[in-house]
Formats: structure tokens, sequence, C-alpha cells
């Protein structure tokens, strides 16, 4: 997983309540066997005139003029702001893939689904929550100012604004360390083998039944 | 002792260790792997060198892509095709126990799981799909997952996660005649919204909840993510003991007596402390029919799609507009007024035998209305199947002109060829209508078994008791 420390980016707003998964990379896509190649398929309902398909050419497809990520003032963007409850739905980590694959690397609103929040740390891409009146008001700023920019800071918990003013945001101290390392946590949790394995022993003597081989042919 | 809730019962079971900042270590005793969400969790475990920590643990199925049609020759679409052998070669690789497209046990994964007794209380239970909250029925602590956490529970048999917070919803009273396991929830999520149960493990207590049938449970934990929560519970009574008895994985023997014993302690104690308790009057309910693009946008079947103007909250206000214009109705129609084009009975929320059995017992001896182009039943497993054409329930749906498929999630999410047209209207049975979840364009409307059935007799929604 790629570390995450600092970084500067465009932002751009997406002003939706309940943005699900499904919008933001349709079920056609899930078909992938693969974890890359997800981002020109991003919001593809949103985004492009006709209706995509795995194996379109998406450079010869009519875009949706109107469709924020398609304004040219918006190109390169590396944070979302976005509403309340983003990411509900199904549990596709293809959400946070195709977001990453687009060139995201943080997202911004007021809450987010569980499942959505949780697959986006798995994949270096940080959903930051602040306060709904704060993202009201830098919705707002990203849409008067063109070339708008936040400055986020993941060791100091902050966002910082262009005229400077700064935000903090809270974050799980696991979830911190493990993004600002980029660390694989399979590899965390297998350090504590011995103590999975003396769990697992415990249980099967206590509910055996837990411990059963499937039975084949049934 | 301090007074636990259930949610805190089967949680603290689980816990292997603790970091300081709170993050557990959670044990998974099952888990449920579909083709979905699976094939970069398995090549991530090869690219390691890493193997399966306990393959008896794993149930997998091949679900979502499979078609619902004629299934002799094989899946036509190659994409799909290479994703659903993509899950066999891996389960044969790695020694996992599935159930192939053309094993009669095949079905939708929250649906055989269940069924096979492979979900049993206590347990706690994942899978790469988010409806795993249906298993709560059963007093199981289940909850969808990510690709990266089903490469991570079969690579260590664990979770790393934080504690839930703890929410009742407390539903007391009888349901009325018509009203199902589908209104009450669908009228909950009304009631707390979509994100009402972020971050909260919901369970569902009171008389109405006990008064429903392991089905009717299921259909209730099923919505739970809807509401927001990734986890439904239900306490464990003796209609839950008694639906596992025999069970193809459920425990035999000695172990069956010691199991059960178990499962009765498996409920929340008297005075044990929620962060919040909703309440609703099961009498009070009436049947639901969705009009917008989230499960929240709810309306009783004799009410009307509401008004934007008279809604308050500009983000809000804003999300109702889209939602009417997407789904092509316009403000205070009456809900019995919107013509229907489709109409699709299965799914992991209602697919299962009591679902199938009232939805026949409305469309007996009547006709699909003609505006209606198609009205499909897919049962929600091969056992599913069976048992209906054993009661000659699939003659009755053939009669009244629906078409009767095979086992799988089929126009839920419309994955495999069974989708909406632009701008088709349909009647659906499953769990989201969300924009183009059933195809692009496509307009959806929840709605539980009786009404579906209903309404693909009348063309119109209708009060299934009206019929």
């Amino acid at each position: 997983m790629e570390k995450f420390t600092r970084m500067t980016g465009l932002v751009a707003p997406l002003d939706r309540a309940n943005v699900d998964t499904d919008a933001i990379i349709p079920k056609q896509f899930l078909k992938s066997i693969r974890r890359s190649g997800f981002g020109p398929n991003l919001f593809d309902a949103w985004r492009y005139l006709d209706e995509g398909q795995p194996d379109s050419d998406n450079s010869r497809r009519p875009l949706n003029p109107d469709f924020v990520l398609n304004q040219p003032r918006y190109q390169g963007a590396q944070i979302l702001l976005a509403r309340e409850n983003f990411g509900c739905g199904s549990s596709r980590e293809h959400a946070p893939w195709a977001l990453v694959d687009y060139g995201f690397r943080a997202l911004i609103a007021p809450s987010y689904a569980d499942i959505f929040f949780n697959n986006s740390f798995k994949n270096g891409l940080l959903p930051i929550v602040l306060d709904a009146a704060l993202v009201d008001s830098l919705f707002r700023e990203a849409v008067a100012t063109p070339g708008y920019r936040l400055t986020v800071d993941l060791e100091a918990q902050t966002v910082t604004t262009p005229a400077g003013q700064v935000l903090a945001f809270a974050i799980d101290p696991f979830r911190k360390y493990c993004l600002l390392n980029g660390l694989d946590d399979i590899g965390l949790t297998l350090q504590h083998r011995d103590e999975i394995q003396a769990y697992e022993a415990r249980r099967r003597l206590e509910q055996p039944w837990l411990f059963a081989d499937p039975v084949p042919g049934n | 002792m301090t007074p636990k809730t259930l949610y805190d019962k089967l949680w603290e079971a689980h816990v292997i260790r603790r970091e300081a900042d709170g993050t557990a270590l959670l044990y998974i005793d099952r888990h449920l792997v579909h083709e979905v969400t699976s094939p970069q969790a398995f090549e991530g475990l090869r690219l390691a060198g890493r193997k399966p920590w306990r393959t008896a643990s794993v149930l997998a199925v091949a679900d979502h892509n499979v078609p619902t049609t004629d299934r002799s020759q094989g899946i036509a679409d190659p994409v799909s095709r290479l994703q659903v052998e993509t899950l066999d070669q891996n389960c044969a690789d790695f020694g996992i126990t599935e159930f192939k497209m053309n094993d009669h046990r095949q079905g939708i994964v929250h649906v055989i799981g269940p069924e096979q007794g492979a979900t049993l209380p206590g347990m706690t239970v994942v899978c790469g799909d988010s409806h795993t909250s249906t298993h709560g029925a059963f007093a199981a602590l289940a909850f969808g997952i990510g690709t990266s956490e089903v490469e991570h529970v079969l690579a260590t048999q664990c979770l790393l996660m934080k504690k839930a917070k703890n929410m009742r919803v407390q539903v007391d009273g009888a349901l009325s005649q018509g009203v199902s396991a589908k209104d009450l929830v669908l009228a909950v999520i009304g009631q707390i919204g979509t994100a009402g149960g972020t971050g909260y493990a919901i369970e569902f207590a009171g008389s109405a909840i006990q008064a429903l049938s392991m089905e009717g449970r299921m259909t209730v934990c099923n919505m739970a993510i809807e509401a927001g929560a990734r986890s439904g519970l239900v306490a464990v009574d003796e209609v839950t003991v008694a639906y596992l008895k025999g069970r193809p994985f459920s425990p035999r023997g000695p172990d069956w007596e010691r199991a059960a014993a178990y499962w009765r302690t498996l409920h929340s104690d008297p005075g044990a402390s929620f962060d919040r308790v909703v309440a609703l009057d099961a009498s009070t309910i009436r049947p639901q029919v969705t009009w917008g693009t989230s499960p929240e946008m709810v309306a009783p079947v004799d009410g009307r799609v509401p008004d934007p103007d008279r809604e308050p909250d500009a983000v809000k206000q804003e999300s109702m507009r889209r939602a009417l214009d997407y789904m092509g109705l316009e403000p205070n129609v009456p809900i019995q007024e919107i013509q229907l084009d489709k109409v699709f009975i299965g799914s992991c929320t209602n697919s299962r035998i009591e679902d199938l059995r009232v939805a026949a017992a409305v469309v007996r001896g009547r006709r699909v209305a003609a505006n209606v182009r198609l009205a499909m039943v897919v049962p929600g497993s091969g056992l599913v199947k069976h048992q209906a054409e054993q009661e000659g329930l699939d003659r009755i749906f053939r009669e009244a002109g629906f078409e009767w498929r095979e086992p799988g999630c089929s126009m839920c999410l419309a994955m495999n060829d069974d989708r909406l047209q632009p701008g088709e209207r349909c009647a659906a049975t499953s769990n989201r209508n969300f924009e183009g979840r059933q195809g692009t364009g496509g307009r959806t409307h929840l709605v539980s078994p009786g009404m579906a059935a209903a309404a693909a007799i009348a063309g119109h929604f209708v009060d299934v008791n009206s019929l």
C-alpha cells in the first residue's frame, strides 16, 4: 500500500448526499478479476452520456459536460469533497480502487458509510471527516475559487485552506500508523499467530461444532 | 455483573487481543465467499505466498454472475464466465468447499448459508458482501467486508476492527394482515434514515420481531445495512433452534445439545445499556413502497409521492428533486397510480420459500396485467426452488404469466442478463433502489413479495389486501 503523509491537491466538489457505491463504480465493471483499471469508469453513469461496458473504449464515449469531474477546472483533482453518508450501499472495494485509480488521494465529507470508510484505508485513500458546516464552507470556497487546493497533513491531522485556515480532523491511531507507513495489515496480524492459535485451541474445546469439517455431498 | 447486550456478548467472545486505541483482533468463525469480491483476495494470497488459515471455515458459491435461464450451455458472457471459473479454480487450488453453478444446493450466498446450517448462533460470519447482515437473524455477528478484508480473513482467520455502538430497534405489537417483515424494515429505514444506523450494530427486538419466522428475521437483518448498520441482530429463541435442527452443517449428537444450550444464552440481558433505542408500533405499519433512489425514500401504499417544496433541509430537498427526476415521478402523485413495466421477486432479501408462498397465494388463479412486460420469480437457492416445485408454486406463477427462473442474485443488481432497460419501472422485492442498480436508467420501487405479486396482477401498486 502506498504511504500517505502530506499532500496538496486540487479539490473537486461532488454536491450530492448519500452517494452509493453503485454510483461510484457500476456493477458491470465488477466482473473484472483485477484490482486496477477502474479509474476511467469512476462515476460512470454520471460521467458519460452512454452506457459503459467493460470492453468500451472510454476515450471515444460522449462525456456529460454537466458532471463535475468533466469540467476543465477540476482536471487533475486529487481531493474529492463530498456530502454525508458517502459510499453507502454495497461493500465493493472496487469503489475505493476506482477513486484511487482516477487519482484521488483523500476525501472530505461529513460522514461515510462504514464499509466504504474501512475499505478506503486499506488502499491508501484517506477519508477525512469534518463537521458538516465546515464541509459546507469548503464547498462554497471550492466552487467560488478556480484552482482551489487544500493541503492534507496526516501526521498533524490537519486540512489547510488557501487562506491559511487550519482544520483539525480525528483519525484512529492504528489506522493513521498503517497509512503513514503504508503497512500491509495481514503482516501485522500474522505477528500474533501464536495468540490466534491459542484462541482457536481453546474454542475447539469449548465449541467443537464450530470446527467441524463441511460435510461434502449433503 | 454488568448486563450485556447481545452484540457485546458476541463481540467479547471473539476478541483475541486489543491495541491501545481499542482496535481489536477479532476471530472469524465462518467465511462465505462469492465470485465478485474474492478473485483479487486469492490473487493477493498467491502473490504473498500465503495459504488460507482454515479452509473448513470457508464456504463458496457463485451467485452474482450466474444466468437464471437454462444453464446447460454455461455462461454466455465471457467476462462473467471468467469470474465464475476463477472462483472454481481458486476453490480447487486452495481446497475450499464450493457449491458450483450446477450443484442443486447453489444459490444466493445469504440464502444458502442459513439453509445449510453453515450460519450458526454465536458465530462471527463475514462475506465480501454488504448483505451479510442477513445472518444476524441467527444471533451471529455477521457483517460485510471489502476484498482486502476477504484476503485478511483468508490469511489470518481474523479481522482488525473497532467495536460498534449498540442500537436497539424495538418493534412491539402485531403486524396487520398483508404487512410483512419487509414492510417492517422499510418503515424502520424510513424512520431512522439510510445513515441512521451508521456506526451501530442494530438489535431488532420486541414482540413483532419474535413473532417473525426465521425467513422474516433474515429479511429484517438483511436490510440493516440499508439503514447504515453493518450488522443486524435478533436474539435466539426456540424458532431459531428449531430452524437449525438437522441442517447439513448443524451440530449433531451430543454437540447439538451443548450448542443449543449455549445458543439460548444469546440475547441481551435485562437492563443492558444501548446507545440508541428506536421504538415502532407494528400495528401502525402499512404496506410500504419506495418512491426514490434511496431506501429511506419510502411511503405507505395509500400515500403519495412527497413534495420537495415541503422539505426544509436544502441538501435533502435537492436529493428529493434529483430522485423524482430520475424516477420520472411528479410530487403528490398517489403511489397507487404508479404503473409498472416489470416485476422482480427474488434477491437475498426476499427469495426464500415463505416469500414465494406469500407471492403465490396472491397470484393464484389470476393473470399478470397486460402492461407488465416481464414478471419473474428467482428462487434464492436450488433447494428453495425444489421445495417450491414440490408445493406446486412454480405452476401457480407460470399459469399467472410469471417466468420461473434458476437461483441467483439476478435483477437485484443486474450483473447477469436480467436487467431493466432505461426508463423501465420495476416493482422489486430486493433491497436497493439506487440509480442504475437494476440496469442503467432503470427505476426501482422496493416492496414486499406480496406487494410485488399484487402489483404484477394490477399493473400498478395496490394494497395487497385489496385484491
